[in-house]
């Protein structure tokens, strides 16, 4: 488990982006946020945010309905 | 952290426009949804609100949504999907209750409100333009509308627009 968890669960696009946006401020360089979402579009969403923010995706897994992302600060 | 930003960073900050011309709870979503992504991607925002659009700057929103106009609107209802044809728009309530069914489905299936959108644009400094020529075309006064927007007209969004990566019209 990560130290750094935001559950977006339930929430629809660009929710999930907007609040992991918020939530990373809070989060040391370094340190890794973990992701909980059910949005099927934020798969997608996540890389490309964490692509154009320099963040790095770490990991995108799916546990049942729910998409997880480990995202990097950087 | 100074030392963080390498030369040529901010030149290379990439930054869009949006023309925000509707002012319905439906067409306001396109603009408000891809002005705060962007925004969270580090891209610099500036919407210009024109038209119905201006709207969306007023404290008070009341949204509404019109089935005239958007023939190929369906509402999921019973899993089916009901179809929307232009002309029914014409019987009384019938928008009403459209705008009802869509705030609805908003509140279901976990899609923000254009009041938290709004909200989230502030907090992600996206500039916010209203339209001096708007306002004095449908007599809205400064005072009805947010705090933190600036006034401006076209010559201010061309000066912004050269200078953008990416233009939107919505």
């Amino acid at each position: 488990m990560a130290a750094h968890v935001l559950n977006a669960e339930g929430l629809n696009c660009p929710l999930p982006i907007l609040k992991a946006k918020k939530a990373l401020k809070d989060v040391p360089q370094g340190e890794i946020l973990e992701v909980r979402s059910t949005d099927p579009g934020s798969v997608a969403d996540f890389a490309a945010f964490c692509n154009q923010t320099g963040n790095t995706l770490v990991s995108s897994s799916t546990e049942g309905k729910i998409y997880k992302f480990e995202i990097k600060r950087n | 952290m100074l030392d963080t930003i390498k030369p040529g960073d901010l030149e290379n900050a990439k930054s869009m426009s949006i023309i925000v011309t509707k002012g319905t709870l439906d067409w306001a979503y396109p603009p408000f949804i891809l002005a705060t992504t962007a925004a969270a991607m580090d891209v610099k925002v500036s919407m210009f609100f024109t038209f119905y659009g201006l709207t969306l700057l007023k404290k008070d929103l009341d949204l509404k949504i019109s089935t005239l106009g958007n023939p190929a609107m369906q509402m999921p209802m019973m899993g089916m999907h009901m179809t929307m044809p232009n002309i029914v728009s014409a019987i009384p309530g019938v928008d009403r209750m459209a705008t009802t069914m869509m705030k609805n489905l908003i509140k279901k299936k976990g899609v923000a409100s254009i009041a938290e959108l709004r909200e989230a644009a502030i907090d992600l400094d996206v500039q916010m333009i209203g339209c001096q020529m708007t306002m004095d075309l449908f007599e809205i006064g400064k005072d009805e509308m947010i705090d933190g927007i600036e006034i401006g007209g076209a010559a201010t969004w061309v000066g912004i627009a050269t200078k953008s990566d990416i233009n939107l019209y919505i």
